[in-house]
């Protein structure tokens, strides 16, 4: 039935006027969300949705490391605390340190990428499992170290974290309080959900330019085979450091504008499951597809949220008592959700075309 | 100086736990060429139904000895990690065997996932306390003290080890599993039931998966539902080190491996003058492991190379 569905959404892609009128729409939606949200399910919701765009960041991030080009990260979110430590660092009264955001924002994917780089570095020539062993053990290296950087000279602030970072500041427009613009109200969270929709915006236009470009290309290539890619001329080595090091960027920006929204950070939101989350968001989207990748990471990071209100009450009505509390039910779905899609959707649930012909003819 | 023979000694005892949970590690990735992200899981699992066998017996007021209780605990263990380790390959790698090396790795952390979240809902988040089955006497050696527990634990690898070895070089069993591991397909043409083979590989590592997890959480008195990755992962970096693939290289590498944590947490803080303590004991599993990887792939004993392209 997908499948019917998305032939039908290609004939209609054909269709110019159908294109833009679509285009429209979507804009459209886009814009009036958070309004629409907030007097339908409550302020929570706009929250929930401008974290779930810091998720689609995320997940657009990994996916040029993993859908494009093949390198299974296991420690991709060791980007996204580099960038929120970094950003957090200085911006906020811990170092006394209140730089404005056009510094930090470059600043957050610079440092995120020279880590991209120490990373990719020593583990370039490893593959599949290695990697995703290697990349695992860096993230843990780094939460690790800002769990205990804190002692004999205070760095990070060991586990409790830095708080009362700098919210967003653009030019004279606090982010912090609730603006009047144009003769609409816009609280605070409605104004983080404009900023990260259009970062999100700009990443997705970023990517698909990058899918179909010399480098994109030569990712798939390495993807698919690393050594006929090589034969081809391919530098093998750089365009996977490449691979690393954008990934790494758009992880460092996400976590910069995390440390600013959230106005706290800990070690502790940093940890492998996070990690484990954004693949699920990418696997589950449809590895390599920007579109498929943005719905992955959407499904999954709002159903939890659907569940914590849902679950319990459900379960109350069911048995008389909770159960499953929605934590422990989030990560089972997760775990599930993980193997049933490899086992019957391998490609994902929206797939890339290319890949999905390839599945298609090996059956 | 006895400090130093402590840690060894400390290491020798975590190593020999590491070296069993390897020997899993390497038999399947000798055999399958990837790696089982759930072994740790199974390791975990086995520790908890051993615990809960062990509380069942001693609670029954039987006043059963000790070391046949933990004894059956073991059996126990064993069983459930043997019959775990044979579905977790049904489900998670036979049907994905000619799928992209992706897809097995994911539905493995998939499946870790799923354990660790069905073990938290059946034993509940909080540590769990290991009953004291075997006296915890201890004795001096050269002023390193060494308890009864410990003895156990290096007598017992040490054991199995053993047993591992002579069934791989002088069985039938054995001879199959390295032709297969040799190669597959050329085996299965000599007639090897390859699929059987290869459960019987897993059922062999889930069940010294189940014996390390007994130890260890004997060891500590503590077990816990998450205590299975942080070990796998230890475990697999023992494996890389002396050579995946390579049976003793895994035995090799998770005493090195226990020795180098040990030894590196003890002294750590008056090498770099207190600026790193041995809360970064963790650290140094990974550190060994891109450093393995990055100069020696192949590892101490191994003939194969780490990368496959």
């Amino acid at each position: 039935m997908i499948y019917a569905l998305l032939e039908r959404y290609h004939r209609l892609r054909d269709n110019r006027h159908a294109v833009w009128v679509g285009y429209a729409l979507v804009a459209f939606v886009l814009a009036i969300l958070p309004f629409v949200v907030d007097s339908g399910l409550g302020r929570t919701w706009v929250r929930i949705l401008d974290f779930a765009l810091l998720y689609v960041l995320l997940a657009l991030g990994l996916n040029i490391v993993v859908g494009f080009a093949g390198l299974l990260d296991l420690g991709y979110i060791a980007f996204y605390a580099v960038g929120a430590y970094t950003w957090a660092l200085l911006a906020s009264p811990h170092f006394d340190l209140h730089l404005p955001f056009w510094v930090l924002i470059p600043l957050c994917a610079l440092v995120a990428a020279i880590f991209g780089v120490l990373l990719g570095t020593p583990t370039l020539r490893l593959r599949g499992d290695y990697l995703a062993i290697v990349t695992l053990g860096f993230g843990e290296i780094i939460r690790i170290f800002l769990n205990n950087l804190n002692a004999p000279v205070n760095i990070t602030n060991g586990p409790q974290g830095i708080n009362r970072i700098d919210p967003m500041q653009l030019g004279d427009l606090s982010f912090a309080r609730t603006q009047t613009l144009f003769g609409l109200e816009l609280p605070s969270v409605h104004l983080y959900y404009y900023l990260f929709l259009a970062l999100v915006l700009l990443s997705i236009f970023i990517c698909i330019r990058l899918q179909d470009s010399r480098l994109g290309r030569a990712w798939v290539a390495i993807r698919e085979d690393e050594v006929a890619a090589q034969a081809m001329g391919i530098n093998t080595r750089n365009v996977k450091l490449l691979a690393f090091a954008m990934g790494a960027t758009f992880g460092g920006v996400a976590g910069g504008l995390f440390a600013s929204f959230q106005g706290f950070v800990s070690p502790e939101s940093f940890g492998l499951l996070e990690s484990i989350m954004v693949l699920c968001m990418v696997v589950l989207g449809g590895m390599g597809h920007v579109a498929g990748v943005v719905l992955g990471a959407i499904l999954l990071a709002t159903l939890p949220e659907v569940l914590r209100h849902t679950a319990s009450p459900i379960q109350q009505q069911l048995f008389g008592k909770v159960i499953l509390d929605p934590e422990s039910l989030r990560m089972l779905l997760f775990g599930l959700a993980l193997i049933l899609v490899m086992l019957l959707r391998p490609a994902g649930l929206w797939p890339e075309t290319t890949r999905r012909r390839e599945l298609v003819s090996r059956e | 100086m006895d400090i130093f023979l402590q840690q060894i000694l400390n290491g020798l005892v975590l190593g020999s736990v590491y070296a069993l949970v390897a020997l899993g590690y390497t038999m399947v990735y000798g055999i399958l060429g990837l790696i089982n992200f759930a072994h740790g899981e199974v390791v975990m699992i086995g520790a908890m139904v051993a615990l809960t066998v062990m509380n069942a017996l001693v609670s029954t007021g039987l006043g059963l000895p000790g070391p046949l209780v933990l004894m059956l605990a073991l059996l126990a263990a064993m069983l459930v990690c043997m019959a775990l380790g044979f579905s977790v390959e049904r489900v998670a790698y036979r049907p994905l065997r000619k799928a992209p090396r992706l897809a097995p790795l994911i539905t493995a952390i998939g499946l870790s996932i799923l354990l660790q979240n069905i073990a938290m809902l059946i034993w509940g988040r909080q540590y769990q306390t290991v009953p004291r089955l075997i006296s915890h006497e201890s004795h001096t050696i050269f002023g390193a003290t060494i308890t009864d527990l410990q003895i156990l634990i290096l007598i017992t690898s040490t054991v199995i080890m053993c047993g591992l070895l002579a069934l791989v070089h002088y069985t039938r069993l054995g001879r199959a599993m390295r032709a297969t591991s040799e190669n597959p397909t050329v085996a299965g043409l000599m007639g090897v039931n390859i699929n059987r083979i290869i459960s019987a590989t897993f059922v062999i590592g889930s069940a010294m998966a189940a014996v390390a997890g007994v130890l260890v959480s004997a060891n500590y008195s503590i077990a816990h539902y998450s205590m299975g990755f942080m070990l796998g992962l230890k475990a697999f970096t023992a494996a890389v080190l002396g050579g995946i693939g390579n049976l003793g290289g895994a035995m090799l590498g998770g005493l090195l491996l226990g020795l180098i944590e040990s030894i590196g947490a003890g002294y750590i803080g008056d090498v770099t003058g207190g600026f790193l303590g041995s809360h970064y004991q963790d650290v140094f599993a990974f550190v060994v492991l891109i450093l393995v990887l990055v100069f020696r792939p192949t590892g101490l004993l191994g003939e194969r190379v780490a990368e496959r392209a």
